[in-house]
Protein backbone atom coordinates (compact mmCIF):
# COMPACT_ATOMS: atom_id res chain seq x y z
CA UNK A 1 0.00 0.00 0.00
CA UNK A 2 2.85 2.50 0.95
CA UNK A 3 4.25 1.56 -2.47
CA UNK A 4 1.39 3.00 -4.36
CA UNK A 5 0.89 5.94 -2.43
CA UNK A 6 4.92 6.37 -3.16
CA UNK A 7 3.88 5.95 -6.88
CA UNK A 8 1.29 8.18 -6.38
CA UNK A 9 2.99 11.41 -5.09
CA UNK A 10 5.84 10.54 -7.50
CA UNK A 11 3.85 11.14 -10.25
CA UNK A 12 2.46 13.92 -9.16
CA UNK A 13 5.19 15.71 -7.84
CA UNK A 14 7.32 14.81 -11.62
CA UNK A 15 3.86 15.99 -13.54
CA UNK A 16 4.11 19.38 -11.61
CA UNK A 17 7.72 19.95 -12.52
CA UNK A 18 7.28 19.15 -16.16
CA UNK A 19 4.51 21.31 -16.56
CA UNK A 20 6.75 24.20 -14.64
CA UNK A 21 9.57 23.24 -17.00
CA UNK A 22 7.41 23.39 -19.85
CA UNK A 23 5.81 26.53 -19.56
CA UNK A 24 8.58 28.44 -17.74
CA UNK A 25 10.86 30.60 -19.85
CA UNK A 26 13.71 27.92 -20.66
CA UNK A 27 11.29 25.69 -21.96
CA UNK A 28 13.84 25.49 -25.44
CA UNK A 29 16.54 25.23 -23.62
CA UNK A 30 18.70 21.47 -24.30
CA UNK A 31 18.42 20.73 -20.48
CA UNK A 32 14.80 20.86 -20.12
CA UNK A 33 13.95 19.24 -23.04
CA UNK A 34 16.33 16.71 -22.22
CA UNK A 35 14.46 16.72 -18.33
CA UNK A 36 11.16 16.37 -18.88
CA UNK A 37 10.88 13.22 -21.03
CA UNK A 38 13.14 11.14 -18.75
CA UNK A 39 11.19 12.52 -15.90
CA UNK A 40 8.18 11.10 -17.83
CA UNK A 41 10.39 7.77 -17.83
CA UNK A 42 11.07 7.40 -14.73
CA UNK A 43 7.74 8.12 -13.40
CA UNK A 44 6.57 5.00 -15.73
CA UNK A 45 9.32 3.05 -14.19
CA UNK A 46 8.57 4.32 -10.70
CA UNK A 47 4.83 3.12 -11.10
CA UNK A 48 5.73 -0.40 -12.67
CA UNK A 49 7.98 -1.04 -9.13
CA UNK A 50 5.09 0.06 -7.40
CA UNK A 51 2.79 -2.48 -9.26
CA UNK A 52 4.98 -5.35 -8.68
CA UNK A 53 5.59 -4.35 -4.66
CA UNK A 54 1.98 -3.75 -3.73
CA UNK A 55 0.14 -6.44 -5.60
CA UNK A 56 3.16 -8.87 -5.00
CA UNK A 57 3.57 -10.14 -8.68
CA UNK A 58 5.63 -13.25 -8.84
CA UNK A 59 9.10 -12.58 -10.24
CA UNK A 60 7.87 -15.39 -12.57
CA UNK A 61 5.35 -13.13 -13.77
CA UNK A 62 6.92 -9.73 -14.20
CA UNK A 63 10.11 -8.71 -12.17
CA UNK A 64 10.57 -5.32 -10.79
CA UNK A 65 13.15 -3.15 -12.61
CA UNK A 66 15.34 -2.89 -9.58
CA UNK A 67 15.05 -7.02 -9.90
CA UNK A 68 15.79 -6.25 -13.65
CA UNK A 69 18.42 -3.80 -12.71
CA UNK A 70 20.27 -6.73 -10.76
CA UNK A 71 19.96 -9.15 -13.23
CA UNK A 72 21.82 -7.18 -15.78
CA UNK A 73 24.81 -5.86 -13.34
CA UNK A 74 25.25 -9.44 -12.18
CA UNK A 75 25.52 -11.33 -15.77
CA UNK A 76 27.20 -8.21 -18.08
CA UNK A 77 29.60 -10.82 -19.64
CA UNK A 78 26.23 -13.29 -20.71
CA UNK A 79 24.92 -10.52 -22.07
CA UNK A 80 27.93 -9.20 -24.13
CA UNK A 81 28.11 -12.42 -25.90
CA UNK A 82 24.72 -12.08 -26.60
CA UNK A 83 25.14 -8.94 -27.71
CA UNK A 84 28.41 -9.52 -30.20
CA UNK A 85 26.44 -12.43 -31.59
CA UNK A 86 22.88 -10.59 -32.16
CA UNK A 87 23.57 -6.84 -32.78
CA UNK A 88 27.34 -6.15 -33.70
CA UNK A 89 27.57 -10.02 -35.87
CA UNK A 90 24.22 -10.66 -37.05
CA UNK A 91 22.59 -6.80 -37.46
CA UNK A 92 25.52 -4.61 -37.78
CA UNK A 93 26.82 -6.64 -41.32
CA UNK A 94 23.98 -7.38 -42.67
CA UNK A 95 22.87 -3.59 -42.24
CA UNK A 96 26.12 -2.48 -44.10
CA UNK A 97 25.69 -4.90 -46.46
CA UNK A 98 21.86 -4.02 -47.10
CA UNK A 99 21.94 -0.44 -47.13
CA UNK A 100 25.48 -0.53 -49.91
CA UNK A 101 23.75 -3.09 -52.00
CA UNK A 102 20.82 -0.92 -51.80
CA UNK A 103 22.32 2.01 -52.83
CA UNK A 104 24.53 0.80 -55.49
CA UNK A 105 21.63 -0.87 -57.12
CA UNK A 106 19.68 2.48 -56.49
CA UNK A 107 22.60 4.60 -58.27
CA UNK A 108 22.14 1.87 -61.53
CA UNK A 109 18.06 1.38 -61.99
CA UNK A 110 18.42 5.38 -61.80
CA UNK A 111 20.34 5.73 -64.98
CA UNK A 112 17.08 3.87 -67.04
CA UNK A 113 13.89 6.09 -66.12
CA UNK A 114 12.23 2.68 -67.25
CA UNK A 115 13.52 0.98 -64.87
CA UNK A 116 12.54 3.43 -62.19
CA UNK A 117 9.09 3.58 -63.21
CA UNK A 118 9.14 0.03 -63.11
CA UNK A 119 10.84 -0.51 -59.65
CA UNK A 120 9.45 2.11 -57.42
CA UNK A 121 6.07 0.85 -57.62
CA UNK A 122 7.54 -2.98 -56.44
CA UNK A 123 9.66 -1.73 -54.04
CA UNK A 124 7.54 0.22 -52.29
CA UNK A 125 5.04 -2.62 -52.25
CA UNK A 126 7.74 -5.26 -50.95
CA UNK A 127 8.90 -2.63 -48.61
CA UNK A 128 5.32 -2.65 -46.99
CA UNK A 129 5.29 -6.95 -46.97
CA UNK A 130 6.04 -8.92 -43.81
CA UNK A 131 9.43 -9.64 -44.61
CA UNK A 132 10.44 -11.68 -41.51
CA UNK A 133 8.67 -14.15 -42.47
CA UNK A 134 11.31 -15.53 -45.37
CA UNK A 135 14.03 -16.17 -42.03
CA UNK A 136 13.04 -19.52 -41.87
CA UNK A 137 13.88 -20.04 -44.90
CA UNK A 138 16.99 -18.24 -44.85
CA UNK A 139 17.96 -19.95 -41.72
CA UNK A 140 17.86 -23.06 -43.95
CA UNK A 141 19.90 -21.92 -46.67
CA UNK A 142 22.90 -20.13 -44.45
CA UNK A 143 22.96 -22.06 -41.89
CA UNK A 144 22.11 -21.34 -37.98
CA UNK A 145 25.31 -18.93 -37.17
CA UNK A 146 25.17 -15.53 -37.88
CA UNK A 147 25.09 -15.28 -41.52
CA UNK A 148 21.67 -16.06 -41.98
CA UNK A 149 20.67 -13.60 -39.59
CA UNK A 150 22.94 -11.14 -41.50
CA UNK A 151 21.05 -12.42 -44.62
CA UNK A 152 17.41 -11.75 -42.99
CA UNK A 153 18.72 -8.52 -42.18
CA UNK A 154 19.83 -7.68 -45.30
CA UNK A 155 17.08 -8.36 -46.98
CA UNK A 156 14.38 -6.34 -44.44
CA UNK A 157 16.85 -3.06 -45.01
CA UNK A 158 17.51 -3.63 -48.88
CA UNK A 159 13.66 -2.30 -49.57
CA UNK A 160 13.21 0.82 -47.69
CA UNK A 161 16.74 2.00 -48.29
CA UNK A 162 16.76 1.49 -52.12
CA UNK A 163 13.19 2.99 -52.84
CA UNK A 164 13.81 6.54 -50.83
CA UNK A 165 17.28 6.63 -52.84
CA UNK A 166 15.83 6.24 -56.17
CA UNK A 167 13.23 8.61 -54.79
CA UNK A 168 15.78 10.50 -53.22
CA UNK A 169 18.20 10.58 -56.73
CA UNK A 170 15.01 12.48 -58.77
CA UNK A 171 14.59 15.16 -55.66
CA UNK A 172 17.07 17.58 -58.71
CA UNK A 173 14.64 19.85 -60.61
CA UNK A 174 16.17 20.71 -64.17
CA UNK A 175 17.13 24.08 -63.23
CA UNK A 176 20.28 22.66 -60.91
CA UNK A 177 21.19 19.71 -63.78
CA UNK A 178 21.53 22.50 -66.38
CA UNK A 179 23.74 24.30 -64.11
CA UNK A 180 26.07 21.70 -63.58
CA UNK A 181 25.49 21.20 -67.18
CA UNK A 182 26.89 25.03 -68.03
CA UNK A 183 30.03 23.84 -65.52
CA UNK A 184 31.03 21.46 -67.78
CA UNK A 185 30.59 18.82 -65.18
CA UNK A 186 29.90 15.13 -66.17
CA UNK A 187 27.56 12.54 -65.30
CA UNK A 188 29.72 11.44 -62.24
CA UNK A 189 30.78 14.81 -61.39
CA UNK A 190 27.18 15.10 -61.23
CA UNK A 191 26.22 12.60 -59.48
CA UNK A 192 28.71 13.22 -56.83
CA UNK A 193 28.47 17.06 -56.15
CA UNK A 194 25.06 17.67 -56.50
CA UNK A 195 22.52 14.93 -56.56
CA UNK A 196 24.04 12.30 -54.13
CA UNK A 197 24.18 15.33 -51.56
CA UNK A 198 20.51 16.54 -52.66
CA UNK A 199 19.10 12.86 -52.16
CA UNK A 200 21.33 12.76 -48.47
CA UNK A 201 17.88 13.56 -46.55
CA UNK A 202 15.62 10.85 -48.40
CA UNK A 203 18.47 7.90 -48.09
CA UNK A 204 18.80 8.91 -44.32
CA UNK A 205 14.62 8.55 -43.89
CA UNK A 206 15.42 4.77 -45.61
CA UNK A 207 18.49 4.55 -43.09
CA UNK A 208 16.32 5.11 -40.03
CA UNK A 209 13.71 2.72 -40.99
CA UNK A 210 16.49 0.13 -41.92
CA UNK A 211 17.93 0.56 -38.29
CA UNK A 212 14.46 -0.29 -36.64
CA UNK A 213 14.21 -3.37 -38.97
CA UNK A 214 18.17 -4.66 -38.17
CA UNK A 215 17.54 -5.70 -34.70
CA UNK A 216 13.75 -7.18 -35.40
CA UNK A 217 15.52 -9.23 -38.77
CA UNK A 218 18.29 -10.37 -36.11
CA UNK A 219 16.30 -11.49 -33.29
CA UNK A 220 13.60 -13.12 -35.57
CA UNK A 221 16.18 -15.01 -37.44
CA UNK A 222 17.49 -16.22 -34.07
CA UNK A 223 14.35 -17.80 -33.07
CA UNK A 224 14.26 -20.47 -36.46
CA UNK A 225 17.77 -21.73 -34.84
CA UNK A 226 20.82 -20.32 -33.67
CA UNK A 227 24.37 -21.54 -31.94
CA UNK A 228 23.66 -21.43 -27.86
CA UNK A 229 24.23 -17.72 -27.84
CA UNK A 230 22.62 -14.37 -29.40
CA UNK A 231 19.31 -12.33 -27.53
CA UNK A 232 16.71 -14.21 -29.65
CA UNK A 233 17.91 -17.03 -28.59
CA UNK A 234 18.37 -16.13 -24.49
CA UNK A 235 15.05 -15.09 -24.75
CA UNK A 236 13.09 -17.79 -26.26
CA UNK A 237 14.60 -20.31 -23.52
CA UNK A 238 14.48 -17.33 -20.79
CA UNK A 239 11.12 -17.47 -21.12
CA UNK A 240 10.49 -21.22 -21.29
CA UNK A 241 12.77 -21.94 -18.43
CA UNK A 242 11.02 -19.17 -16.44
CA UNK A 243 14.15 -16.65 -16.16
CA UNK A 244 12.07 -14.10 -16.86
CA UNK A 245 14.39 -10.93 -15.32
CA UNK A 246 17.58 -12.35 -17.90
CA UNK A 247 14.37 -11.73 -20.31
CA UNK A 248 14.10 -8.39 -19.06
CA UNK A 249 17.59 -7.70 -19.24
CA UNK A 250 17.85 -8.38 -22.91
CA UNK A 251 14.78 -6.91 -23.76
CA UNK A 252 16.56 -3.55 -22.32
CA UNK A 253 20.14 -4.85 -23.75
CA UNK A 254 17.54 -4.57 -27.29
CA UNK A 255 16.09 -1.38 -26.21
CA UNK A 256 19.48 0.17 -25.55
CA UNK A 257 20.84 -0.49 -28.90
CA UNK A 258 18.15 -0.31 -30.36
CA UNK A 259 18.07 3.48 -29.22
CA UNK A 260 21.81 3.98 -29.36
CA UNK A 261 21.67 2.53 -33.24
CA UNK A 262 18.46 4.74 -34.51
CA UNK A 263 20.60 7.67 -32.46
CA UNK A 264 23.76 7.38 -34.02
CA UNK A 265 21.84 7.09 -37.63
CA UNK A 266 20.02 10.49 -36.71
CA UNK A 267 23.70 11.96 -35.61
CA UNK A 268 25.17 11.18 -38.62
CA UNK A 269 22.08 12.73 -40.28
CA UNK A 270 22.58 15.60 -38.61
CA UNK A 271 25.77 16.23 -39.40
CA UNK A 272 25.88 15.42 -43.15
CA UNK A 273 22.19 17.31 -44.21
CA UNK A 274 22.95 20.53 -42.15
CA UNK A 275 21.77 22.53 -44.78
CA UNK A 276 17.93 20.61 -44.88
CA UNK A 277 15.34 23.16 -43.59
CA UNK A 278 14.10 19.84 -41.15
CA UNK A 279 17.47 19.90 -39.71
CA UNK A 280 17.79 24.13 -39.26
CA UNK A 281 14.78 24.53 -37.01
CA UNK B 1 -0.09 5.19 -66.47
CA UNK B 2 0.40 2.22 -69.83
CA UNK B 3 4.02 3.18 -69.21
CA UNK B 4 4.47 2.66 -65.69
CA UNK B 5 2.17 -1.08 -66.17
CA UNK B 6 4.50 -1.87 -69.11
CA UNK B 7 7.79 -1.23 -67.03
CA UNK B 8 6.44 -2.73 -63.91
CA UNK B 9 5.46 -6.03 -65.73
CA UNK B 10 8.49 -5.75 -67.56
CA UNK B 11 10.42 -5.67 -63.97
CA UNK B 12 8.40 -8.56 -62.89
CA UNK B 13 9.14 -10.91 -65.74
CA UNK B 14 12.38 -10.11 -64.78
CA UNK B 15 12.44 -11.19 -61.44
CA UNK B 16 10.42 -14.51 -62.45
CA UNK B 17 13.14 -15.49 -65.22
CA UNK B 18 15.74 -14.57 -62.87
CA UNK B 19 13.73 -16.89 -60.04
CA UNK B 20 13.82 -20.02 -62.62
CA UNK B 21 17.36 -19.65 -63.25
CA UNK B 22 18.20 -19.23 -59.45
CA UNK B 23 15.92 -23.12 -59.06
CA UNK B 24 18.39 -25.07 -61.17
CA UNK B 25 21.86 -24.14 -58.91
CA UNK B 26 20.26 -24.09 -55.63
CA UNK B 27 18.29 -27.17 -55.83
CA UNK B 28 20.67 -29.19 -57.88
CA UNK B 29 22.06 -30.99 -54.56
CA UNK B 30 18.80 -31.81 -53.27
CA UNK B 31 17.90 -33.32 -57.00
CA UNK B 32 21.52 -35.46 -56.99
CA UNK B 33 20.49 -36.67 -53.79
CA UNK B 34 17.19 -37.72 -54.62
CA UNK B 35 18.71 -39.63 -57.99
CA UNK B 36 21.70 -41.17 -56.39
CA UNK B 37 19.16 -42.75 -54.00
CA UNK B 38 16.65 -43.55 -56.56
CA UNK B 39 19.81 -45.67 -58.43
CA UNK B 40 21.05 -42.89 -60.75
CA UNK B 41 24.65 -42.97 -61.77
CA UNK B 42 25.66 -39.64 -60.34
CA UNK B 43 29.37 -37.84 -60.25
CA UNK B 44 30.79 -38.04 -58.05
CA UNK B 45 29.02 -41.12 -56.68
CA UNK B 46 29.14 -40.32 -52.56
CA UNK B 47 26.98 -37.42 -51.05
CA UNK B 48 30.30 -36.72 -48.94
CA UNK B 49 32.33 -36.27 -52.03
CA UNK B 50 29.60 -33.66 -53.21
CA UNK B 51 29.39 -31.69 -50.70
CA UNK B 52 33.17 -30.27 -51.18
CA UNK B 53 32.24 -30.00 -55.13
CA UNK B 54 31.62 -26.63 -56.59
CA UNK B 55 27.63 -26.10 -57.62
CA UNK B 56 28.63 -25.13 -61.67
CA UNK B 57 30.89 -28.30 -61.69
CA UNK B 58 27.88 -30.44 -60.11
CA UNK B 59 25.76 -29.03 -62.86
CA UNK B 60 27.44 -29.60 -66.08
CA UNK B 61 28.79 -33.14 -64.41
CA UNK B 62 25.19 -34.00 -64.21
CA UNK B 63 23.86 -31.92 -66.89
CA UNK B 64 20.65 -34.65 -67.11
CA UNK B 65 19.61 -34.39 -63.50
CA UNK B 66 19.31 -30.45 -63.21
CA UNK B 67 15.71 -30.66 -64.89
CA UNK B 68 14.66 -32.98 -61.24
CA UNK B 69 15.22 -29.77 -59.41
CA UNK B 70 12.50 -27.85 -61.03
CA UNK B 71 10.09 -30.79 -59.27
CA UNK B 72 11.01 -31.53 -55.76
CA UNK B 73 8.79 -32.30 -52.89
CA UNK B 74 11.25 -30.35 -50.51
CA UNK B 75 13.20 -27.88 -52.76
CA UNK B 76 15.69 -25.66 -51.27
CA UNK B 77 14.09 -22.54 -53.77
CA UNK B 78 10.43 -23.98 -55.00
CA UNK B 79 9.83 -22.11 -58.43
CA UNK B 80 7.13 -19.56 -58.56
CA UNK B 81 4.80 -22.65 -60.70
CA UNK B 82 4.94 -24.70 -57.59
CA UNK B 83 4.47 -22.02 -55.07
CA UNK B 84 1.15 -20.65 -57.06
CA UNK B 85 0.24 -24.42 -57.24
CA UNK B 86 0.36 -24.65 -53.67
CA UNK B 87 -1.71 -21.69 -53.20
CA UNK B 88 -4.40 -22.70 -54.95
CA UNK B 89 -4.16 -26.43 -53.73
CA UNK B 90 -4.51 -24.57 -50.12
CA UNK B 91 -6.91 -21.95 -51.18
CA UNK B 92 -9.14 -21.88 -54.27
CA UNK B 93 -9.53 -25.51 -54.59
CA UNK B 94 -10.06 -25.87 -50.87
CA UNK B 95 -13.15 -23.90 -51.54
CA UNK B 96 -14.14 -25.85 -54.72
CA UNK B 97 -14.03 -29.48 -51.92
CA UNK B 98 -16.16 -27.02 -49.41
CA UNK B 99 -13.24 -27.19 -46.65
CA UNK B 100 -13.02 -23.91 -46.79
CA UNK B 101 -12.42 -23.32 -42.72
CA UNK B 102 -10.21 -26.74 -42.58
CA UNK B 103 -7.08 -26.37 -40.71
CA UNK B 104 -5.24 -26.99 -43.58
CA UNK B 105 -6.98 -23.99 -45.60
CA UNK B 106 -4.90 -20.97 -45.94
CA UNK B 107 -8.33 -19.01 -46.38
CA UNK B 108 -8.72 -19.90 -42.28
CA UNK B 109 -5.19 -18.97 -41.47
CA UNK B 110 -5.28 -16.09 -43.11
CA UNK B 111 -8.61 -14.99 -41.46
CA UNK B 112 -6.78 -15.38 -37.98
CA UNK B 113 -4.16 -13.50 -38.80
CA UNK B 114 -6.47 -10.62 -40.35
CA UNK B 115 -8.45 -10.52 -36.94
CA UNK B 116 -5.64 -9.46 -35.08
CA UNK B 117 -4.51 -7.63 -37.70
CA UNK B 118 -7.44 -5.77 -37.20
CA UNK B 119 -7.75 -5.23 -33.72
CA UNK B 120 -4.22 -4.02 -33.73
CA UNK B 121 -5.31 -1.63 -36.35
CA UNK B 122 -7.97 -0.53 -34.48
CA UNK B 123 -6.37 0.46 -31.57
CA UNK B 124 -3.02 1.37 -32.79
CA UNK B 125 -5.41 3.89 -34.65
CA UNK B 126 -6.79 4.96 -31.52
CA UNK B 127 -3.95 5.08 -29.74
CA UNK B 128 -1.94 7.17 -32.15
CA UNK B 129 -5.03 9.69 -32.95
CA UNK B 130 -5.62 10.31 -29.27
CA UNK B 131 -2.09 10.73 -28.51
CA UNK B 132 -1.53 13.23 -31.23
CA UNK B 133 -4.34 14.92 -30.94
CA UNK B 134 -3.16 15.59 -27.01
CA UNK B 135 0.04 16.38 -28.19
CA UNK B 136 -1.16 18.88 -30.33
CA UNK B 137 -3.40 20.70 -27.36
CA UNK B 138 -0.55 20.03 -24.67
CA UNK B 139 2.67 21.07 -24.63
CA UNK B 140 4.25 19.36 -21.85
CA UNK B 141 2.82 15.89 -23.16
CA UNK B 142 4.50 16.60 -26.72
CA UNK B 143 7.51 16.92 -24.41
CA UNK B 144 7.31 14.14 -22.21
CA UNK B 145 5.39 11.68 -24.72
CA UNK B 146 6.98 12.70 -28.18
CA UNK B 147 10.56 11.09 -27.29
CA UNK B 148 9.06 8.18 -26.25
CA UNK B 149 7.25 7.47 -29.05
CA UNK B 150 10.32 7.81 -31.49
CA UNK B 151 12.23 5.34 -28.69
CA UNK B 152 9.37 3.14 -28.38
CA UNK B 153 10.03 2.52 -32.19
CA UNK B 154 13.45 1.75 -32.05
CA UNK B 155 12.78 -0.56 -29.02
CA UNK B 156 12.69 -4.25 -31.06
CA UNK B 157 9.18 -5.29 -29.92
CA UNK B 158 10.66 -8.79 -31.36
CA UNK B 159 12.51 -8.90 -27.88
CA UNK B 160 9.01 -7.77 -26.04
CA UNK B 161 6.29 -10.41 -27.82
CA UNK B 162 7.31 -13.57 -25.75
CA UNK B 163 7.04 -11.12 -22.65
CA UNK B 164 3.80 -9.77 -23.83
CA UNK B 165 1.99 -13.17 -24.43
CA UNK B 166 3.24 -14.47 -21.07
CA UNK B 167 2.14 -11.78 -19.32
CA UNK B 168 -1.00 -12.30 -20.85
CA UNK B 169 -1.92 -15.79 -20.28
CA UNK B 170 -0.59 -14.77 -17.09
CA UNK B 171 -3.82 -12.53 -15.75
CA UNK B 172 -5.68 -14.66 -17.35
CA UNK B 173 -6.53 -13.48 -21.27
CA UNK B 174 -7.71 -16.56 -22.78
CA UNK B 175 -5.61 -17.33 -26.18
CA UNK B 176 -3.58 -15.37 -28.54
CA UNK B 177 -6.01 -12.74 -29.53
CA UNK B 178 -5.23 -10.06 -27.14
CA UNK B 179 -1.40 -10.41 -27.02
CA UNK B 180 -1.31 -10.53 -30.92
CA UNK B 181 -3.72 -7.43 -30.95
CA UNK B 182 -0.86 -5.80 -28.50
CA UNK B 183 1.71 -6.47 -30.65
CA UNK B 184 0.47 -5.50 -34.01
CA UNK B 185 -1.03 -2.26 -31.99
CA UNK B 186 2.43 -1.70 -31.16
CA UNK B 187 3.86 -1.59 -34.21
CA UNK B 188 1.01 0.55 -35.81
CA UNK B 189 0.28 3.51 -33.88
CA UNK B 190 3.51 5.09 -34.36
CA UNK B 191 2.66 6.90 -38.31
CA UNK B 192 -0.52 7.50 -37.18
CA UNK B 193 0.51 9.35 -34.21
CA UNK B 194 3.31 10.89 -36.11
CA UNK B 195 1.32 11.58 -39.35
CA UNK B 196 -1.68 13.10 -37.48
CA UNK B 197 0.57 15.45 -35.51
CA UNK B 198 1.62 16.72 -39.37
CA UNK B 199 -1.60 17.16 -40.17
CA UNK B 200 -3.32 18.53 -36.99
CA UNK B 201 -0.79 20.98 -37.59
CA UNK B 202 -0.84 21.49 -41.53
CA UNK B 203 -3.93 24.27 -41.11
CA UNK B 204 -2.22 27.81 -41.84
CA UNK B 205 -1.76 30.89 -39.47
CA UNK B 206 -4.27 32.55 -41.98
CA UNK B 207 -6.78 29.59 -41.72
CA UNK B 208 -6.34 29.55 -38.31
CA UNK B 209 -7.06 33.43 -37.90
CA UNK B 210 -9.96 33.19 -40.23
CA UNK B 211 -11.43 31.38 -37.86
CA UNK B 212 -11.02 33.78 -35.08
CA UNK B 213 -12.54 36.51 -36.60
CA UNK B 214 -15.61 34.37 -36.34
CA UNK B 215 -15.36 33.80 -32.81
CA UNK B 216 -15.07 30.20 -33.34
CA UNK B 217 -14.10 28.41 -29.88
CA UNK B 218 -11.26 26.36 -29.27
CA UNK B 219 -13.54 23.10 -29.78
CA UNK B 220 -15.02 24.51 -33.29
CA UNK B 221 -11.62 25.65 -34.66
CA UNK B 222 -10.44 21.42 -33.78
CA UNK B 223 -13.41 20.13 -35.14
CA UNK B 224 -14.33 22.28 -38.33
CA UNK B 225 -10.35 23.11 -39.37
CA UNK B 226 -7.97 20.83 -37.97
CA UNK B 227 -9.80 17.70 -38.11
CA UNK B 228 -10.94 17.58 -42.05
CA UNK B 229 -6.83 19.64 -42.39
CA UNK B 230 -5.72 16.05 -40.76
CA UNK B 231 -7.71 14.15 -43.24
CA UNK B 232 -5.68 13.38 -46.36
CA UNK B 233 -2.42 13.07 -43.48
CA UNK B 234 -4.21 10.15 -42.06
CA UNK B 235 -5.28 8.37 -44.76
CA UNK B 236 -1.61 8.39 -45.98
CA UNK B 237 -0.58 6.87 -42.46
CA UNK B 238 -3.58 4.66 -41.85
CA UNK B 239 -1.55 3.07 -45.11
CA UNK B 240 1.20 2.57 -43.41
CA UNK B 241 -0.32 1.75 -39.98
CA UNK B 242 -2.25 -1.61 -42.19
CA UNK B 243 0.91 -2.74 -43.13
CA UNK B 244 2.95 -2.81 -40.13
CA UNK B 245 -0.29 -3.83 -38.09
CA UNK B 246 -0.31 -7.17 -40.64
CA UNK B 247 3.71 -7.48 -39.98
CA UNK B 248 3.48 -7.36 -35.94
CA UNK B 249 0.32 -9.77 -35.88
CA UNK B 250 2.59 -11.97 -38.03
CA UNK B 251 5.82 -11.32 -35.73
CA UNK B 252 3.20 -11.73 -32.73
CA UNK B 253 2.37 -15.38 -34.10
CA UNK B 254 6.43 -16.51 -35.10
CA UNK B 255 8.34 -16.81 -31.71
CA UNK B 256 5.64 -18.13 -29.33
CA UNK B 257 4.66 -21.75 -30.78
CA UNK B 258 0.83 -20.50 -32.56
CA UNK B 259 -0.52 -23.31 -33.97
CA UNK B 260 -3.10 -20.94 -36.46
CA UNK B 261 -2.41 -18.04 -38.69
CA UNK B 262 -0.33 -17.06 -41.74
CA UNK B 263 3.20 -16.54 -38.98
CA UNK B 264 1.83 -20.11 -37.62
CA UNK B 265 1.96 -21.65 -40.93
CA UNK B 266 5.69 -20.38 -41.43
CA UNK B 267 6.85 -21.98 -38.30
CA UNK B 268 5.40 -25.04 -38.94
CA UNK B 269 6.35 -25.27 -42.07
CA UNK B 270 10.18 -24.56 -40.75
CA UNK B 271 9.41 -27.16 -37.96
CA UNK B 272 8.31 -30.10 -40.18
CA UNK B 273 10.71 -29.08 -43.02
CA UNK B 274 7.91 -28.51 -46.00
CA UNK B 275 9.66 -24.97 -47.72
CA UNK B 276 6.04 -25.12 -50.13
CA UNK B 277 4.02 -24.49 -46.47
CA UNK B 278 6.45 -21.62 -45.75
CA UNK B 279 6.54 -19.80 -49.43
CA UNK B 280 2.25 -20.31 -49.26
CA UNK B 281 1.90 -18.49 -46.51
CA UNK B 282 4.60 -16.00 -47.24
CA UNK B 283 2.45 -15.33 -50.93
CA UNK B 284 -0.38 -14.90 -48.78
CA UNK B 285 0.58 -12.29 -46.47
CA UNK B 286 1.70 -10.45 -49.58
CA UNK B 287 -1.64 -10.68 -51.12
CA UNK B 288 -3.55 -10.09 -47.65
CA UNK B 289 -1.13 -6.54 -47.41
CA UNK B 290 -1.78 -5.76 -50.90
CA UNK B 291 -5.71 -5.82 -50.64
CA UNK B 292 -5.45 -4.10 -47.40
CA UNK B 293 -3.49 -1.43 -48.91
CA UNK B 294 -5.56 -1.04 -51.94
CA UNK B 295 -8.68 -1.01 -50.06
CA UNK B 296 -7.45 2.05 -47.68
CA UNK B 297 -6.15 3.34 -51.01
CA UNK B 298 -9.88 2.90 -52.41
CA UNK B 299 -11.66 4.46 -48.71
CA UNK B 300 -9.77 7.86 -49.36
CA UNK B 301 -9.64 8.35 -53.19
CA UNK B 302 -13.44 8.41 -52.39
CA UNK B 303 -13.51 9.81 -49.37
CA UNK B 304 -11.47 13.04 -50.33
CA UNK B 305 -13.11 13.46 -53.67
CA UNK B 306 -16.44 13.97 -51.46
CA UNK B 307 -14.91 16.22 -49.09
CA UNK B 308 -13.90 18.50 -52.22
CA UNK B 309 -9.79 17.70 -51.43
CA UNK B 310 -8.28 16.74 -54.14
CA UNK B 311 -6.77 13.46 -54.56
Amino acid sequence: MNWLIFALAFWLAAWAANVTMARSKWSDTALVRYAVPIIFGMTLLVAWEALVHSFNVSAAILPAPSAVADTFANSTGLLWVDFKQTVLKGALSGYFIGAGAAFVMAVLIDRSPFLTRGLLPIGNFVAALPIVGIAPILVSWFGFDWQSKAAVVVVMVFFPVLVNTVQGLRETDAMLRDLMKTYAAGYFKTLWKLRIPAAMPFIFNGLKVGATLALIGAIVAEYFGSPTRGMGFRISTGVGSLSIDLVWAEIAVAALAGTMFYGVVAWIEKKVTFWHPSQRG
Amino acid sequence: MTKTALSVLTVLATIVVIWYLAVAPMNIRVALDQAARAGAEIEPPSAVERRNVPILTLMSNNRDHIAAGYDLDRPRLPTPMQVGEELWKTTGAMVLKGRTWSKRSLIYHGWITLQSTFWGFLLGTTIGIVGAIAIVQSRVIEMSVMPWAIISQAIPIVALAPMIIVLSSQVGIEGRGFPKALISSYLCFFPVLVGMVKGLRSPTAEQLDLLKTYSASGVQRFLKLRMPASLPYLFTSLKIGIAAALVGAIIGELPTGAISGLGARILIGDQFGTPLAIWAALFAAAILAGVLVTLLDRTQHVLLRRMGMRS
